[in-house]
């Protein structure tokens, strides 16, 4: 067991230092990696919403998902699987989105900003905390989705499909495909394609091999004193942080900058940074895994897993078009009735489908 | 011997049900799981527990035999 825990350690160094070097080859700032923002710049480009800032197919997550595709296909973990749940699953994506957005990043850019010196961020942990143990809360009293089932190869190979569609569209470029013009906000910022793409197979397929996840982690060491997972969380805080100190020093461009005010992509507010994460982290254990996660999974051939993505991809498409998304200027009325709406759905999901109210 | 059924179920669920199972403190325990991630759990968690487990391969599935 230490060897499991030797290897999350070294996955999550690794994976620290490429989300530090992809902010040095052209992504935003504490965004190496964020899954609801790449997934929300996707539901973009697609048209899904009109943000023009916003719109980017982005080859993390399409690298994400075939790194964890082709790994498990070696190592025959490529099992198709699903029937657990999907509407609910679907729901929950949704608001799990509206959650990330309101805070403006998913439970990994959180880590990322933190270690980028975003102090916003500490608020978004304490939430983030407080929504895992409300999904503890009802795992412990039998909360379930029940189960899956086996599913053929077609079924399980569509969503990784789909990715490669995805890459198609992006370097094919056609017209009703929406690209954030240069300088016209953080979609137009990005690595190039190709770097973009092989960070995702590498963290993809580490994070397949360690089963990484941001939201098991907290959960884990709550429900059973078990820290794999919290190790590499922690792994990544701190050499991400290392790296972003090593660009600092060796650009002389700030890549931590410690404070609370002008923090790239983020605002100050930090009651809805707060319940923004709690409704993300509360929604993420109820589904059984963070975003990353799920992406993972469905590289798998999980479609209870894709179902969530589809439903965080139309999660933002609504968190745009309702503005409900927040920005630098901080949330908007809409987006704190819509986390307030969403911590009620989630709660109402947790009960319904917990044991004890079946009796 | 008292034999939990968690196919199907994704982690944490199946330790979830093992823990519960576990309470009652008896020598041996069977778990039936289908997903590779399930089986590393349910292993990792019985093993804290004092429990040696052996796995046992049936299609796509895991027959874990836990013994104190």
């Amino acid at each position: 067991m230490k060897n499991e825990k030797t290897v999350i350690t070294g996955a999550g160094i690794m994976i620290g230092l490429i989300a530090a070097a992809l902010v040095f080859f052209g992504n935003p700032v504490n965004m190496g990696f964020c899954i609801a923002c790449f997934l929300r710049d996707t539901s973009g480009a697609l048209g899904l919403h009109s943000a023009a800032a916003v719109q980017y197919i982005r080859p993390e997550i399409i690298g994400l998902v075939l790194g964890s595709c082709i790994l498990a296909l070696v190592n025959k973990e490529f099992k198709p699987r699903g029937g657990s749940a999907p509407v609910t699953r679907f729901i929950l994506g949704v608001f799990v989105m509206i959650g990330c957005l309101m805070f403006l990043g998913c439970p990994f850019r959180m880590i990322l900003r933190i270690a980028g010196g975003d102090l916003n961020a500490i608020f978004g942990l304490v939430g983030f905390v407080l929504g895992i143990l409300a999904g503890v809360f009802f795992l412990k009293r039998g909360y379930t989705l029940k189960r899956s089932y086996k599913m053929p190869k077609a079924e399980g190979g569509l969503f990784p499909a789909l990715e490669i569609v995805f890459l198609v569209l992006l370097v094919a470029a056609p017209a009703f495909i929406h690209f954030t013009e240069p300088e016209g906000g953080p979609g137009a910022k990005h690595a190039a394609i190709l770097i973009s793409l092989a960070a995702g197979l590498i963290v993809g397929a580490l994070a397949q091999k360690t089963r990484l996840c941001m939201v098991g982690g907290i959960r884990d060491a709550v429900l059973f004193g078990e820290y794999k997972l919290l190790i590499g969380f922690a792994a990544i805080l701190v050499s991400a942080l290392v790296g972003n100190l090593i660009l600092t020093a060796a650009t002389g461009t700030p890549y931590f900058t410690l404070g609370m005010a002008g923090q790239p992509v983020a605002h100050t507010d930090g009651l809805w940074n707060a319940l923004g994460m709690l409704l993300a982290g509360f929604g993420c254990v109820l589904l059984g895994g963070c975003p990353l996660r799920q992406l993972v999974l469905a590289g798998e051939g999980n479609t209870d897993s894709a179902i969530a993505i589809f439903g965080l991809m139309v999660g933002a498409a609504f968190a745009h078009n309702f503005g409900l998304a927040s920005s630098g200027e901080g949330p908007t009325a809409n987006g704190k009735i819509a986390v307030i709406i969403g911590i009620v759905v989630v709660a109402v999901i947790a009960v319904l489908n917990s044991r004890k109210s079946e009796a | 011997m008292k034999t939990i059924d968690a196919r199907g179920l994704s982690c944490p669920e199946p330790v979830i049900m093992t823990k519960n199972a576990l309470a009652s403190k008896e020598a041996a325990y069977e778990v039936l799981v289908d997903n590779v991630t399930a089986k590393e759990n349910v292993t990792r968690f019985a093993t804290h527990q004092g429990y040696q487990v052996k796995a046992e391969e049936k299609g796509d599935e895991y027959l874990l035999h836990l013994k104190k």
